[in-house]
């Protein structure tokens, strides 16, 4: 019974000001744990690394060894892009939708973290897998596929990914919003394996059905594949379109889900 | 010393209402500095609500919550308080130091690490990972987590469910260490013997109301009752009818008596069986009294008045 002891240094009665600098500190540590927490889940990780990096083997590399560099350089843009929506859509979402049913966002609200740490964790977190998986995918494809890349558009890529998660953290935290955890998986296979393939990830746009490519433009992943082809130097003419329209899904998305955050929580 | 500022946290008036379902029907509840307060009642009966109201997670339909003369909403206000809450999923994957280090971040002035640790009696965990404590431990890591930003208020739902006796008694113990250094303690439980051995007040809520308040001897003196028990051969029928036995039974050999007037029931029962034998007198405890002031037909009374 005597084994508790408090140090008489207590200073309980004067309330303390948080300093700028502590401030900032919390924000660290908030990215830093969310980071760790998710790349130390073998889970969480593994289908993010390995369903892009297979099937760009698979289909960029093994299948397409007699068809040149160029398929190559193109299906790394689009298994980029595909690879980069699941650490946005499932890290987001799917932990959203878990913690939000588990009590741990209730948890969070009762401390005092700073506003937004939460989500900003998160959202760096995202950006990071999507920075994993995009190298891994340059690595294969300069090694293995003999893709001839400058630093520059090496360096284009990777930064199309790391902010092109953004919009599908977005859409992911809508999700994870809506839906309460476990019904949340599910639904969000339903939004990411449809949208990939018609938005023209799997299969070249120009070999969809005609329909298909008409309304292929209401899928941010088909702005962002844009984005991601321009980066190599692959030509599909001015993307700031498209860049304009990511940031205007990614917004609506962030702002209808905030909304319903505060409101449900 | 002004009272005023002695108070932090207040409840004014509070109601809530989910739907047609009203949570908290009028609540008002002080806490003043230095004071452990046990918030008891049965399942529904408003608890939680009024923590959730005090640490801002709800906002109330009428009425007022306050913390430290604050809105509890107001991140200022919380970083005076730690929280232990009922069922929190915290991330299975970090460490224990990992975890102790996040939370600190939040607060202006936390205790060091290795204190905070100490205190909760998890300084041999800081390397393991959440997801692989037992129940009992995860519990006090989540304790640790309430203290190390030097609360001035600490909210305990439910501290000790699933810890054994060595470790509630531990958590007891660093909750008294904690009240002395001059932390409030806001304690809800299902376990009134942890409310009789560290709550300086007690109360008792029910239906959305608070049903009453005091100290735990206040609250005791609701029920006036003593129990004998005794090796007899005396007739239960005939001791139920003596002035001031409320009930008299027979089980097996034993005889259990209920009583407001203990000395003069065990005088004259002395005197009427030399053999009386195995005798124990007990004055009933807040179990007692909270099951009577709980109780079904006590509740439905209080409405219709």
């Amino acid at each position: 019974m005597n084994a508790v002891s408090i140090p008489a240094t207590s200073s309980v009665a004067t309330p303390k000001v948080m300093s700028t600098r502590r401030v900032f500190g919390a924000y660290l540590a908030e990215a830093r744990s969310e980071c760790l927490r998710y790349l130390r889940n073998p889970g969480f990780m593994l289908p993010i690394m390995l369903f892009p990096t297979m099937f760009y083997l698979l289909f960029g590399i093994v299948m397409a060894k007699h068809e040149g560099a160029d398929v190559a350089r193109y299906l790394l843009a689009s298994y980029g892009v595909f690879g980069l929506m699941s650490p946005g859509l499932f890290g987001f979402g799917i932990s959203l939708a878990l913690e939000r049913d588990g009590g741990l966002l209730t948890y969070k609200r009762a401390l005092p973290m700073p506003p937004g740490a939460y989500l900003l964790g998160k959202m760096l977190m995202a950006m990071l897998a999507a920075a994993v998986v995009i190298v891994l995918l340059l690595i294969m494809s300069v090694t293995m596929a003999h893709v001839a890349l400058t630093a520059q558009q090496a360096g284009m890529l990777l930064l199309t990914g790391v902010l092109g998660v953004l919009p599908f953290c977005a859409l992911g935290m809508l999700v994870g919003t809506l839906i309460k955890g476990q019904g949340a998986p599910g639904l969000l296979n339903l939004v990411y394996l449809p949208m990939s393939f018609l938005s023209g990830l799997w299969v070249p746009m120009n070999q969809l059905p005609g329909a298909l490519q008409q309304i292929a433009p209401i899928w941010p992943s088909y702005h962002l594949h844009r984005v991601a082809l321009a980066a190599l130097n692959m030509d599909q003419g001015p993307v700031m379109g498209d860049i304009a329209v990511l940031i205007g899904f990614a917004l609506v998305c962030f702002f209808i889900a905030a909304r319903r955050l505060r409101r449900v929580g | 010393m002004n009272p005023a500022s002695d108070v932090v946290a207040r409840l004014s008036g509070a109601v809530k209402r989910y739907g047609s379902l009203t949570a908290l029907d009028g609540v008002d509840l002080v806490l003043r500095r230095g004071e452990l307060l046990a918030v008891l009642g049965p399942n529904g009966a408003g608890k939680s609500t009024s923590i959730s109201l005090l640490l801002g997670l709800i906002r109330p339909d009428g009425g007022r919550a306050e913390l430290f003369g604050m809105d509890p909403q107001q991140i200022d206000a919380r970083r005076r308080i730690g929280v232990m809450l009922q069922s929190a999923m915290l991330p299975v994957t970090l460490r224990v130091g990992e975890l102790l280090r996040l939370v600190s971040s939040y607060y202006p002035d936390p205790r060091p690490l290795e204190e905070s640790a100490a205190l909760a009696g998890v300084g041999d965990l800081l390397l393991r990972p959440y997801g692989k404590l037992s129940g009992g431990q995860q519990r006090r890591v989540q304790f640790a987590l309430a203290l190390c930003g030097r609360p001035e208020l600490l909210f305990l739902d439910e501290p000790t469910v699933g810890m054994d006796i060595d470790s509630r008694r531990k958590l007891w113990a660093a909750m008294r260490a904690l009240v002395a250094e001059g932390c409030s303690v806001v304690l809800t439980t299902h376990y009134l013997e942890e409310a009789e051995a560290l709550a300086q007040r007690v109360v008792v809520m029910g239906k959305g109301r608070v049903l009453t308040e005091g100290s735990v001897d206040a609250l005791r003196s609701h029920v006036p009752l003593t129990r004998i028990r005794c090796v007899t051969d005396l007739d239960a029928g005939l001791i139920a009818q003596w002035p001031n036995v409320a009930t008299a039974e027979r089980e097996g050999s034993r005889m259990h008596i209920s009583t407001s007037a203990a000395e003069n029931v065990l005088r004259r029962m002395l005197e009427a069986d030399t053999s009386l034998s195995e005798l124990e007198v007990q004055r009933a405890g807040l179990a007692d009294a909270f099951t009577e002031l709980t109780r079904e037909d006590n509740l439905i009374e209080q409405e219709a008045a």
